[in-house]
């Protein structure tokens, strides 16, 4: 377990950055892990977030097809907004785990 | 009388009614199983049947060879569930009441979700190798293959034995070995998620085989589409992989019946509690095996531990007593590492693979996270457990159902 200082706020994550604790999160903290991905976010890059927040709180397993099939983006839109693995790149954003596989 | 119905002859439905037929009395229970198939596969054969290591006989039976006396098999297709009424529609229109409903319909791939993968390039350079007909058709066109780009590729999460795919990875490379043609075959394993092992101490322990074996990685590919023109696979960033020999696990799908049913989640796998194996569609239905939504392995070791749970909760549940949430997630399998080599991984909800023994605490003889010839032969003799053991519900020698942590080496290691 690391800790990290994100936007004045310390912050419990994982060696890869993400957060432990989705508890901690906030927009600010959001908003920096952000731009260290190169990403500067909009209104819809927050809807996404939202979403993501929310399958995880109902402990759903979340999968690109998913998200494609949410009604808040299409698999093209979620690309463009979070390029190069999104689904990673967006889940640490939102302070959710980084979606594994069994090993 | 009372009626139990189960759908699905698999692994799961099969060890189930063994189990059920046990534990409920013949005078107050019927029990009927539905399966549109006259054979049992032993899908984790079809891993080696390409290597020509098993022959496609042994990987057969029929499947009322495992079916106790006492249990009537229905050979129909099923066409949905009418939950209101407590009845199962089979497709040539006959109805089936039942009191408790087991679903146990399983997986299957579904290539036509992926544009282009199921054209008519399909088994003859893009195979996949999770039915039967895959794996025999890969096993001809790799006994005469000349060589070139063979990539190995996951469609999307989840898919049943998660390992599979890396495993075909590792066989090719010893077998490729072997007929003194590795030099001409190029092999990149290329995947959805974020690396060929995803958990700390698994990526720790074993990110050395991909090196040691000179398998290239391609990670965080999401499919888009096959461009079978130029032989390569597409994904949504843009990122291209060329192929000569595509061996691909396809999308993974519940069956359709839950879609027809008005139930089922986009992979049409049933909402179930995953520590209950209760479905949350209605009390009286459950779910085991790879049809259900849980966050756990889909495999037939996984399928063995659930079935200790719901039989139980059947129990249970018939004497109007509260379920019991025993299932913990518990997966437990061997991963062939080629070179007549295996190793074996042990886990659960929440715990990830670590290194130890198994099954006896501190003695094994397995050990866990470490390549070893012992454990190939484990994996081996899985196929005779599996015939002779786990489908017909007996116990399987020193392995619970729960997950054990002694002998294992557990740190406070939360992430
Ligand atoms: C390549 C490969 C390797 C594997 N390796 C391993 C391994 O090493 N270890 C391990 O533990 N597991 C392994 N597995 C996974 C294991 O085989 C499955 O998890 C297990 O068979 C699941 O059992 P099930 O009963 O849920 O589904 P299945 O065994 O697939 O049974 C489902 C049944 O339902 C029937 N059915 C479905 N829909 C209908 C319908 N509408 N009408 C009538 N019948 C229907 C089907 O005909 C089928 O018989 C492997 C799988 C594959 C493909």
């Amino acid at each position: 377990m690391n800790e990290k200082t994100l936007a004045g706020y310390c912050i419990r994550c994982n060696d890869q950055g993400y957060l432990t604790d989705l508890e901690q999160w906030n927009k600010e903290v959001a908003s920096e892990i952000a731009q260290e991905e190169g990403i500067s976010m909009t209104d819809k890059h927050w809807e996404v977030i939202d979403y993501l927040q929310d399958q995880c709180r109902k402990e759903v397993a979340i999968t690109i097809r998913k998200v494609g099939k949410s009604g808040v983006v299409n698999i093209k839109e979620f690309y463009q907004l979070f390029p190069k693995g999104p689904l990673k790149t967006a889940s640490k954003i939102a302070g959710i785990p980084k979606p594994v596989s069994c090993i | 009388m009372k009626e139990l119905l189960i759908l699905g002859a698999g692994t799961s439905g099969t060890m189930m009614s063994n189990s059920l037929r046990k534990a409920l009395p013949q005078e107050k229970w019927n029990i009927s199983i539905v399966d549109v198939e006259d054979t049992h596969y032993y899908q984790p054969g079809f891993l080696f049947l390409p290597f020509d290591i098993y022959t496609p006989k042994q990987l057969k039976r029929n499947i009322d060879a495992f079916i106790p006396k006492g249990v009537h098999l229905i050979q129909n297709k099923i066409d949905r569930i009418d939950k209101d009424q407590n009845t199962v529609i089979l497709q040539d229109g006959v109805n089936i009441r039942y009191d408790i409903l087991i679903i146990a319909t399983g997986c299957h791939i579904a290539p036509e979700e992926i544009e282009g993968m199921q054209g008519p390039r399909w088994h003859k350079t893009i195979f996949d190798f999770y039915t039967f007909d895959g794996a025999k058709n890969l096993r001809d066109k790799l006994r005469d293959w000349e060589g070139g780009k063979l990539v190995v590729h996951i469609s999307e999460m989840p898919i049943k034995c998660p390992v599979a795919p890396l495993e075909f990875a590792f066989l090719c490379d010893s077998y490729f070995s072997n007929k003194n043609m590795r030099d001409q075959v190029e092999i990149t394993y290329v995947t959805p998620m974020s690396g060929a092992f995803t958990k700390p101490v698994a990526t720790k322990e074993l990110s050395y085989l991909l090196e040691q074996k000179n398998i290239k990685i391609v990670p965080d590919f999401n499919i888009e589409k096959v461009d079978t023109d130029n032989s390569k696979i597409i994904d949504y960033g843009g990122q291209e992989v060329a192929y000569d020999l595509l061996v691909t696990v396809p999308t993974n799908m519940g069956d359709e019946m839950t879609l027809r049913s008005g139930f089922g989640d986009e992979l049409n796998y049933v909402p179930t509690n995953k520590f209950t194996l209760q479905s949350k569609v209605k009390e009286n239905i459950f779910v085991i095996g790879d049809a259900t939504d849980l966050p756990a392995s889909k495999a037939g070791s996984v399928a063995h531990f659930q079935s200790d749970t719901l039989t139980e909760n059947i129990q249970l549940y018939i004497a109007g007593k509260p379920l019991k949430e025993s299932f913990d997630g518990h997966s437990n399998c061997f991963i062939e590492t080629g070179n007549g080599k295996a190793l074996l991984i042990d886990f659960n909800y929440d715990q990830e693979p670590v290194k130890g023994t198994f099954p006896i605490p501190g003695i094994g003889p397995l050990k866990l996270l470490k390549e070893s010839r012992i454990n190939h032969f484990g994996k081996l003799a899985f196929k005779w457990i599996y015939w002779n053991m786990l489908i017909t519900g007996k116990p399987i020698p020193f392995v619970s159902s729960r997950m054990k942590l002694a002998g294992k080496e557990i740190s406070n290691n939360d992430d």
